[in-house]
């Protein structure tokens, strides 16, 4: 591999892992706090119960959210210098915001775990707000940079100088709040499905009925309510994200829907691969008509083609199968839980058998998944630029060379964080089962949150 | 001038902050391996009871620094970028690797031990890497061709300098930490514990100081323009020993308050940090107006003047919604008798 292919394999590579301990971070914090209130309102010990167990489950990532979070932030520099210099003359701010966010949501979490037994019950859950919003804030803030990156605002590029600078314009770039919107929506929408995943799974190793079943149902209750809440609120703003795309980065959208030729009543294209010798989607299904009303609310709208750019600056045509993959399981998450709906309330059904409830292991890693497929869809969609029409990749990287022991280094790291942060949550709630936290919290005077074994 | 000059004192401020709680975590994280075998003295429970709740926040200055650095000075940013790939990503593997088993250690208590020993040696090597940028940034083991700039290994590994400066480094870290973690043991009464980290801090603390003037020595040699300029605030050098001598008061005389207890470890921090400071300023100030020398200066790399304003003002009110938080979070955890003297 060439040097530019190494960095940016890294970039992606680190990039790939930390979201998914951020994004679970923000959604995670969001569950606790929906317990912790359901408590004060329901005083049902089962809920404090499940805020603890989350808790934890939220500390351990944060072990590793943490560390990769830190080496994302400076392997921007390390990469990327061209892009940092930029970043730092003209779009400094969601930064340096971000950094307040951190403190908050670091200083907040450590004193609701490791004071929750010393602070009122009312500081405690303005500690988890404040968590809980230090956190949406953390991934608010970075996203505007990659806004920023796609509809790039606040200065004049010209002779090789970036003049005019005004950075409040760069911060609030145009597509500003959709995109950030979307990250924070279906951050939700991770949270909640993989606690839907954890419920699902323990439902099926338990006794109908039995206490932990129960334990679990109400988990598994909340869970798809709030998940498919958010997943419709992520679908439709996930339609005006590529909205914004037709009107700003018109070559993301003809790439992410594999669209050759200019053209009004544009058809749409789900499922199938991009060839680029005969410039058709192979084994796709065409629904005429469908994108011009997608990208501009009529049938005739005229969506722009790849042939209209010089094919040097055509994003990768892959895009397309990740982008239809995002949005496939964004359809499955808003129907799966309608569905239980149906089966339970409709049908009446009061069981949940055995094939459901594989179906709804299967819900958390599909969440991931789609956050995986929309990021670098998202990030690889923008090449060749790293600022759109402004800077090139290949012009804001790193001029270092032999980046491959790096690569690999990484990598490793990465492995072993990830086998072993799997291994202590495995570990810690087999040795803390629900039962010993249903005791714990029916006994006066024993501490839940700080309790370590 | 003067905006640059403010905003190369935010980040000298930050790196100074960064500096201190880096030294106490990373000490901490060490102690409490070394101690892992001897239950009875506490030393251990003592150094997790501060690590467990602050690591966070302190990792937190570094992603703030960085930050700094890249906000106030962008053309810096892009040479250091460059400049520091190798050790740089160095210091970030080494990083995440101890703050997740620190983490791990305190959650899968079966296997505190191994978990413990891997933070705590991960964690001591990083302060060494960390500050080897400090001789990197004196400029002489930097190639610049072109525009471009690269980091000469060799010469670096090669240094008596680079190695003064590490030595400097791991020494000072355990040296500030045990004397932190003897206060807090002293305030959480633990005097098993305290006599531990008193002791320590007395050994650690002649080693630092013959580290810090074998800086100076070698110094003198490999960046002759930085010694001169240092020497220059020769009073202020003597200043700062003069606070070691109150930092060794701290530690040796008789306590005037407690019958029967020797030792003011509360001095000793307060004395050290100033110490430090002092030294710190003379340093930073021969260092000016260079960020890396002899190519970027801090004029030659400062970022627009519109960004710089509203940057600036974002710290203001930034720190000014976060200081409450930052002195809860003190009362709770380093002022708190009912957090400090629990059982286990
Ligand atoms: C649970 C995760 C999830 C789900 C279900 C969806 N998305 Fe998404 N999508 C993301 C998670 C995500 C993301 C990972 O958060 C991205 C990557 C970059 C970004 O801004 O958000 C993203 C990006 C992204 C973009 C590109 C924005 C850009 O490049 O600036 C578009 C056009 C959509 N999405 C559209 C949709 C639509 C129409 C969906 C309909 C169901 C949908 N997404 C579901
Ligand atoms: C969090 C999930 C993210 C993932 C999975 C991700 C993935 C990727 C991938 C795969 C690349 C390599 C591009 C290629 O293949 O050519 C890349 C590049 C990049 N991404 Fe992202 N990215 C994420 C978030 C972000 C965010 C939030 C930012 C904004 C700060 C960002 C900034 C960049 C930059 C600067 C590059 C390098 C230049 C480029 O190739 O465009 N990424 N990312
Ligand atoms: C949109 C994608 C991202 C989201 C949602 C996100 C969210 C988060 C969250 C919630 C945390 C706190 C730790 C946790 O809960 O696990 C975190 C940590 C961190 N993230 Fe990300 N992040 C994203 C992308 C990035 C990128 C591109 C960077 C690099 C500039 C970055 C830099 C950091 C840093 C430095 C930390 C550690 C902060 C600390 O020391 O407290 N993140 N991120």
């Amino acid at each position: 591999m060439d040097d530019l292919l190494l960095a940016r394999s890294l970039f992606g590579t680190t990039m790939a892992f930390h979201i998914i301990f951020a994004t679970i971070g923000v959604g995670l914090p969001l569950m606790m706090l929906i317990a912790e209130l359901l408590y004060q309102k329901t005083k049902d010990q089962e809920y404090v119960v499940m805020a603890k167990r989350w808790t934890k489950t939220f500390a351990v990532l944060l072990g590793v959210g943490i560390p990769t979070g830190t080496i994302a932030g400076v392997q921007l520099s390390l990469l990327w210098p061209g892009f940092m210099e930029v970043v730092g003359r003209v779009m400094p701010l969601p930064f340096q915001i971000e950094m307040y966010a951190f403190f908050i949501e670091a200083l907040f979490m450590s004193i609701y775990v490791y004071a929750a037994e010393r602070i009122a019950p009312w500081m405690r859950i303005l500690s988890l707000t404040l968590v809980a919003i230090g956190a949406l804030a953390s991934a608010v803030l970075i996203t505007n940079v990659h806004a920023f990156q796609g509809t790039p605002r606040g200065f004049r590029y010209e002779n090789g100088q970036y003049v005019d600078i005004d950075p409040w314009a760069a911060f609030f770039n145009p597509s500003f709040f959709v995109t950030a919107g979307h990250v924070a929506l279906s951050a939700y929408v991770v949270g909640a499905f993989v606690v839907t995943s954890v419920a699902a799974y323990k439902m099926m190793k338990n006794e109908a009925g039995s206490r932990v079943y129960n334990f679990h149902k109400k988990a598994l209750k909340i869970s798809l309510i709030v998940g498919g809440i958010f997943a419709f609120f992520t679908a439709t703003n996930g339609h005006e994200a590529a909205q914004y795309l037709h009107e700003y980065q018109p070559e993301k959208l003809a790439a992410a829907e594999g669209l050759f030729e200019t053209q009004s009543h544009a058809p749409l294209a789900i499922g199938g691969f991009t060839d680029r010798e005969t410039q058709t989607i192979k084994w796709g299904i065409e629904i005429p008509w469908a994108l011009s009303y997608l990208a501009g609310d009529s049938f005739d709208t005229v969506v722009v083609g790849l042939n209209d750019f010089p094919e040097a600056m055509w994003p990768p045509l892959f895009v397309h199968t990740l982008f239809n993959a995002m949005v496939g399981i964004g359809t499955l998450l808003i129907l799966v839980p309608l569905f239980v709906f149906a089966w339970r309330k409709i049908l009446k059904k009061d069981y949940y058998p055995k094939w459901m409830l594989w179906g709804l292991v299967t819900m958390g890693p599909l969440a991931v998944l789609a956050i995986e497929f929309g990021w670098v869809f998202a990030c690889t969609g923008r090449q060749p630029w790293v600022i759109y029409r402004v800077l090139t990749t290949a012009a804001a990287s790193t001029t270092a060379t032999n980046l491959n022991v790096l690569f690999i280094s990484f990598i490793i790291v990465y492995i072993i964080l990830g086998i072993a942060v799997v291994s202590v949550l495995l570990y810690f709630f087999r040795r803390n089962t629900e039962l010993d936290d249903l005791e714990r919290a029916e006994k006066k005077g024993v501490p839940l949150f700080s309790s370590n074994s | 001038m003067a905006d640059a000059l403010l905003a190369i004192t935010v980040l000298w401020g930050f790196v100074f902050i960064y500096a201190i709680m880096a030294t106490m975590d990373f000490g901490a994280g060490f102690w409490a391996m070394v101690y892992i075998n001897r239950e009875k003295t506490k030393a251990t429970n003592i150094a997790n009871r501060y690590l467990s709740p602050t690591w966070e926040v302190t990792n937190t200055f570094i992603v703030a620094l960085v930050i700094a650095v890249y906000s106030l000075f962008p053309r810096a940013a892009y040479s250091l970028g460059t400049i520091l790939l190798i050790p740089g990503s160095l210091i970030l593997l080494l990083l995440a690797l101890r703050s997740a088993f620190l983490v791990f250690s305190n959650i899968a208590t079966d296997y505190r031990k191994p978990l413990t020993y891997i933070s705590g040696i991960t964690g001591i090597i990083i302060p060494g890497i960390l500050i080897s940028v400090l001789p990197v940034t004196q400029g002489q083991y930097v190639d610049v061709k072109d525009i471009t700039a690269n980091l000469d290994l060799t010469a670096l590994l090669t240094s008596p300098n680079v190695y003064a400066f590490i030595g400097f480094a791991i020494s000072s870290t355990l040296f500030l930490s045990s004397l932190l973690l003897a206060d807090y043991s002293k305030a959480s009464n633990e005097m098993e514990a305290y006599r531990v980290y008193l002791r320590d801090g007395k050994i650690m603390g002649p080693i630092s100081l013959v580290m810090a003037f074998l800086i100076m020595i070698t110094l003198q040699n490999e960046a002759t323009w930085l010694f001169d300029k240092m020497m220059e605030d020769l009073p202020l050098l003597i200043l700062s020993v003069a606070f070691f001598l109150i930092v060794g008061i701290g530690l040796y005389a008789p306590n005037p308050f407690r019958k029967g207890v020797k030792g003011m470890p509360r001095l000793s921090v307060i004395a050290v940090t100033i110490q430090y400071l002092i030294a710190s300023y003379v340093y930073g100030k021969a260092h000016l107006p260079y960020i890396i020398y002899p190519n970027v200066t801090i004029e030659s790399a400062f970022t627009d003047p519109n960004s710089f304003r509203a940057v600036f003002i974002t710290y203001i009110i930034g720190f000014a919604i976060l200081f409450p938080g930052f002195i809860y979070f003190w009362s709770l955890f380093m002022n708190d008798k009912r957090y400090l003297r629990q059982k286990g």
